[in-house]
């Protein structure tokens, strides 16, 4: 076992691990920040995405002594500061971008990592963006919206299609 | 995924001291190698880390005018590189943006999967490999499915690639990995054309030498109207067939002809 | 205008913030203090005997408390299956023991040898390894055709053969059905596998075992999407522990599609070892070990006919179809093929004379049950695929051979067994005309071929029956369950309603929806209805959340209990007003006599439940809580009409789907946006199945297609965005409210638009190929397009 230590959502957070610990384990069972979800074993359903460093990573494909000291933030963290939903939370409620809610924490934060470098995404881009998040309730339809009208864009003609 | 001890060295030399070691196994950015474990494939008995090495990240152009990319640079730094357009846009469509900011050219040329996007790129450019130890040619190290010219505890420190006039990657993705099933490169030089194919032969990655021919002489896609390569060889499993897959040689290189720039 | 509330309102999901957040609840966000970890050795092999299982030198691995072999289960039951089903000679099917882990022979890849309890999942897993195990392998039978052969391997000994059983419905009508089929003008005949899919809820599955020495009181937490009837079956049937001794939660899970209807081993299998350990045992499903033990879906091989005559109008539908069942039958089975399949092989056309034949069939696979549709898309593929390969023979416009042949009188009693109350199939396929721009179609043409690109245009329609019932009836046809629903609506005495619901919400948004209905119905705020769901210690009992039915059954059950809140409440505000309850009437959430300006509001009337000083003691009790169970007298009949067009490019095969449009009649609609969503997601896995989605075994009974790297699942840039209508909504006439379910009508109306599409581009640009069967791989349709 050894000691790991990182900023998780602003607060140094720290813990034992060994070296089999992924960041997701870590996350969701040294740190009880069961948010991070964990739907596949192969590194392509995305529900367990995080930001490390500012980038988006797979944390079920990144072991947790690889983020030591590293500054980690993960969808407990995405909210304001009043807690009330931040821009993209709220528009994946508004356009119903949303349905079991096993994928959204990695959706939401993979848009969050989109939007951070392409502030006006096109669909196509939107699309593109989201081959390493896979949701199967939505069809995908409304969680491209709600980025779009995230980024601002005006979203009316889709929901007239 | 059975235990195993952890270090992350700061120095090659440290990360050559470590992998010295019993049963040590170099992990670059672990998007191949950490599934694998996953599954209890590999039982390593320590990792090493390559990424907290400085002097193996990043990129540059050499005094030959080669764009060197260190061994643990990451598939998003070398996709938001404009040196080599070719490349970059190779890069950019390796598995998803999550995979791009952690998986490595090292770790991937290193693991040369049959699949994969960079071994196309490496040997289509007639790169260097880069070890602690030597210099590799692309053409002797690439030596059959998940095999190279690596010895044991050697590290991929840099890649240089020659950089040509145009080139241009056509990957056909299968459907669930979007690996390629067939991924074609096509890099033209002054000394002539090199054509690389991945994903399609049960020998890895290789050169298509009648279509470089071709396109050394005329460098259009009409050029390798005709050629084909031989079905046999080629992979075939629930995705496509040997057949398909030649097939699909001869789309994308022509494609990647066409696009390239 | 839009309503902003009640019924028709597209509320926004109250459930959505705890999801948005990181706060959701699902199973394997619940750790039990002290719990132990199983994990499940699993047999690689399709098909052997076990000779022996050594478990010594992993019993002295680190960490290890117990392992469990079929030993430790003599005692206890199989996994039951809740449908049985009477062939065609009056016979009841062949159902083999399910053990809970494999006894003296292991009968597909996947399945539970023995389970190993240790401290953490890791131990638990590198201890499984050190099991020593002798396994004879023996052939495996994996084609169910190959499967029915004199001689072919058994994959149960003490059955006479793999034949489950061999249903004709309805056995009556085959006579004139060969006649009418002999004396046709024209005889369109199709061969189609109907592929076989993994459901894959994003949530693997996770079931949590726990024991209170205390009390001897047994809790499964468990990824299930109807916590009653696992409860029930694993109580009943498996272990043997009534129902006031088991509780079982489902809390938040992250989507069913069917799989997680079913009673599965691993749940039995913690709930007996936390016992026997006297501590929790969680056992979490990894996405691979999800593809070896989730009950599989479809996969049916289908030879069907279809008459007409002179005019073009159907005369007769014959089919042979061979389904498969896996090594075990799944919970209900055997009912997929059948009555959810058989009875819709009218479609949604006048059809006078039909006959259905199913072979259920074993082979040594995982188990197969529904996944989303349920042998409605079996149905809907065959017929629609059929019809228009009719109307390519016939030289005539698809749509219009469907149009002339349509059911337009109602209600229509069909020649297999079941009565479509409404519906308006012209007008849903006026509208998608519209959505769908059709007009516009050739000029996409001529965009398409300018990139050298071949378009198709593919349309179909569908019917569903949804909200099966009424239990009597199902009763005769096999189910060994009911299939009512209840609902317990409690009254606060400050006016706040909970209402406990048997459906379970797994991404249907049932806390948001169902307080629409009450709201709407008492005049009050919708956020004055919470809704629990998904624990059977605080909900009354229900058969869950399947079949498209919470709303219809669901639903209704809630709107009953309502109902006799609101008659109470009247009783109360008749006696607070000196009036008499019939002059009372309820608007807004106040109480008035009519013709009059006395009032007194919806929170004072439930105050004085409670606090009965003024209170009309002698003729009604005080508090307000009331329970209804809800029977449906029939399912309810969605149906619509879809349109895909695609690009095919030439030189790979590959499909793109460039449009995709809906127009579906699902009766009322109670919140627009939820069911607009339930369309978006059943088309994205229909397109799935139909382009990317299959289960493929080598002849061994290895499983091939078994993690993400080789199923393909639907991601966003394989879709474009969707057009959907639900306006020519024809109100269901046997339920309160009118609904007749949203939730697996897309993955059942959108396959064949898509196969249809694909065959039309290919057809267009001179190919003579009339069918390629799903998933329609560049590589499938590349072979199509060159053979």
């Amino acid at each position: 076992m050894a000691q790991v230590s990182m900023t998780v959502n602003g607060a140094v957070k720290s813990g034992e691990v060994e070296g089999r610990t992924l960041l997701s384990t870590f996350l969701r069972e040294g740190l009880g920040m069961t948010g991070t979800h964990v739907g596949c074993d192969t590194s392509q359903c995305g529900a367990c995405a995080v930001h490390v460093d500012g980038k988006l990573v797979k944390a079920c494909t990144m072991l947790a002594m690889e983020a030591d000291g590293a500054e980690v933030a993960t969808i407990e963290g995405q909210a304001n500061a009043d807690g009330s939903l931040n821009t993209i939370q709220q528009a994946f409620q508004d356009h119903h971008g949303l349905q079991c809610g096993f994928c959204t924490p990695g959706m939401v934060m993979s848009a969050a990592a989109l939007l951070k470098e392409n502030p006006t995404p096109s669909e196509t881009e939107i699309r593109e963006h989201l081959e390493g998040n896979i949701c199967r309730c939505t069809g995908y339809h409304n969680i491209v919206k709600a980025i779009m009208a995230a980024s601002g864009q005006d979203v009316t003609a889709i929901a007239a299609e | 995924m059975y235990a195993f001890e952890f270090e992350k060295p700061a120095t090659i030399a440290d990360a050559v001291a470590a992998l010295g070691g019993e049963e040590a196994q170099a992990l670059g950015g672990g998007q191949t190698l950490i599934p694998t474990l996953k599954q209890r494939l590999a039982q390593p008995g320590t990792l090493v880390s390559l990424k907290g090495i400085p002097e193996m990240a990043g990129i540059c152009v050499a005094d030959d005018g080669a764009l060197a990319v260190g061994g643990a640079t990451t598939h998003a730094t070398v996709a938001a590189s404009t040196e080599y357009p070719g490349l970059a846009g190779l890069a950019s469509h390796i598995g998803d943006p999550a995979v791009r900011n952690r998986g490595t050219i090292g770790g991937s040329l290193a693991n040369n999967d049959p699949a994969a996007c960079y071994p196309a790129a490496a040997l289509g450019s007639g790169a260097t490999i880069k070890t602690n130890t030597r210099e590799i040619a692309a053409d002797d190290y690439f030596q059959g499915m998940f095999t190279t010219a690596l010895e044991d505890g050697e590290i991929i420190t840099e890649v240089r690639f020659p950089v040509p006039e145009v080139s241009n990657y056509q990957k056909f993705v299968q459907p669930a990995s979007r690996f390629a099933l067939v991924g074609v490169f096509v890099a033209k030089y002054a000394d002539g054309v090199r054509v690389a194919v991945t994903g399609a032969s049960e020998d890895g990655v290789f050169r298509w030498s009648e279509a470089e021919a071709a396109l050394s002489a005329n460098f259009a896609p009409e050029a390798i109207e005709g050629l084909s390569v031989d079905a046999d060889g080629m992979i075939g499993d629930i995705h496509g067939s040997k057949a398909y897959r030649a097939h699909l040689v001869g789309v994308m290189t022509k494609r990647a002809v066409a696009a390239a720039s | 205008m839009p309503k902003d509330s009640g019924i028709g309102a597209s509320s926004k999901r109250r459930e959505d913030v705890r999801f948005l957040t990181g706060a959701g609840n699902y199973t394997d966000d619940i750790n039990v203090n002290g719990q132990a970890y199983v994990h499940f050795l699993r047999s690689d092999i399709a098909h052997g005997t076990i000779n022996k299982i050594d478990t010594s030198a992993a019993a002295a691995m680190p960490g290890v408390i117990k392992i469990f072999t079929a030993e430790d289960f003599a005692a206890v039951g199989g996994v039951p299956c809740g449908w049985q089903v009477t062939d065609k000679h009056g016979n009841p099917m062949q159902e083999p023991k399910h053990p809970v882990l494999a006894e003296g022979k292991v009968r597909y890849v996947g399945e539970m040898i023995a389970g190993v309890v240790a401290e953490t999942a890791e131990q638990a897993r590198d201890a499984a390894e050190a099991i020593e195990l002798d396994i004879a392998e023996l052939p495996a039978v994996v084609d169910m055709k190959a499967a029915v052969q004199d001689g072919a391997p058994k994959v149960h000994d003490d059955l006479p053969s793999n034949l489950c059983y061999d249903w004709g419905f309805v056995e009556e009508n085959k006579g004139a059905v060969d006649e009418a089929i002999a004396n046709a003008a024209h005889v369109t005949t199709l061969e189609l596998v109907n592929n076989r899919l993994v459901a894959n809820p994003m949530e693997p599955r996770v079931a949590i075992g726990d024991f209170a020495r205390g009390t001897g009181d047994s809790t499964l937490y468990t990824t299930s999407q109807n916590p009653h009837v696992i409860r029930l079956l694993m109580g009943a049937f498996v272990l043997g522990i009534p129902e006031h001794k088991l509780r079982v939660i489902a809390p938040d899970v992250g989507g069913g599609f069917g799989t997680k209807i079913f009673h599965y081993a691993e749940e039995a299998f913690v709930t007996f070892a936390a016992k026997a350990i006297n501590r929790a045992v969680k056992w979490t499903s990894s996405r691979s070990e999800a593809f070896i033990s989730d009950a599989h879906g479809r996969d049916h091989v289908t030879k069907i006919d279809l008459a007409l005559d002179a005019d073009n109008n159907f005369t007769a539908i014959r089919t042979e179809t061979y389904a498969n069942m896996g090594a075990y039958l799944s919970t209900f089975a055997p009912s997929v093929p059948t009555w959810l399949h058989g009875t819709l092989m009218a479609g949604n056309y006048k059809t006078p004379v039909i006959y259905v034949n199913v072979k259920a069939v074993f082979t040594n696979t995982v188990p197969v049950d529904a996944y989303r549709g349920a042998g409605r898309p079996e149905a809907t593929y065959q017929l629609e695929r059929l019809i228009d390969k009719a109307a390519r023979e016939l030289g005539v416009d698809p749509i219009a051979l469907r149009r002339q042949n349509f059911v337009t009188e109602f209600p229509y009693e069909t020649p297999v067994a079941v009565a479509y109350d409404t519906g308006d199939y012209n007008a849903t396929m006026d509208t998608l005309e519209q959505i769908a721009d059709l007009s516009g179609f050739e000029a996409r043409l001529a965009e398409s071929k300018a990139k050298g690109k071949l378009r198709g245009l593919g349309v179909n329609c569908y019917i569903e029956a949804c909200g099966i019932a009424p239990s009597n009836l199902v009763g005769q046809l096999g189910a060994r369950a009911g299939l009512y629903e209840s609902a317990t609506v409690r009254v606060n005495a400050t006016g706040g309603l909970v209402v406990m619901t048997g459906s379970h919400s797994h991404g249907q948004g049932h806390e948001t929806a169902f307080p629409q209905v009450i709201a709407e119905m008492i005049g009050i705020d919708e956020s004055m209805v919470e809704i629990v769901h998904g624990d059977t210690a605080n909900t009354p009992m229900g058969m869950g959340t399947y079949g498209s039915r919470s709303l219809a059954v669901g639903g209704s059950a809630m709107v009953r209990a309502t109902e006799k809140i609101i008659n109470k409440t009247k009783k109360i505000a008749a006696h607070l007003l000196e009036a008499a309850e019939a002059d009372i009437e309820l608007k807004d959430g106040q109480f008035s006599v009519a013709g009059t300006d006395k009032s007194v509001a919806w929170g004072d009337v439930t105050l004085a439940a409670y606090v009965p000083h003024n209170y009309p003691l002698e003729d009604i009790e005080p508090g307000l809580e009331e329970t209804a169970f809800y029977d449906p007298s029939n399912f309810t009949y969605p149906a619509g009409a879809y349109a895909c067009e695609v690009e095919v490019d030439p030189d790979t095969g590959k499909v793109t789907i460039e449009r995709f449009s809906a127009a579906d009649d699902f009766g009322n609609v109670v919140n627009p946006m939820i069911v607009s969503g339930q369309v978006h997601g059943g088309i994205a896995q229909g397109v799935g199945q139909a382009l990317l989605e299959g289960v493929v075994y080598d002849e061994n009974g290895q499983l091939l297609s078994a993690s993400y790297m080789d199923y393909a699942m639907p991601r966003a840039d394989d879709l474009p965005f969707y057009a959907v209508d639900h306006s020519n909504g024809t109100p269901c006439t046997h339920n309160p409210l009118g609904v007749k379910g949203c939730g697996e009508a897309g993955a059942i109306g959108s396959p064949p638009a898509v196969v249809n599409a694909v065959v039309d581009a290919l057809q267009r640009n001179g190919s003579n190929v009339t069918h390629i069967d799903m998933p329609l791989s560049p590589s499938r349709v590349w072979d199509a397009m060159n053979s």
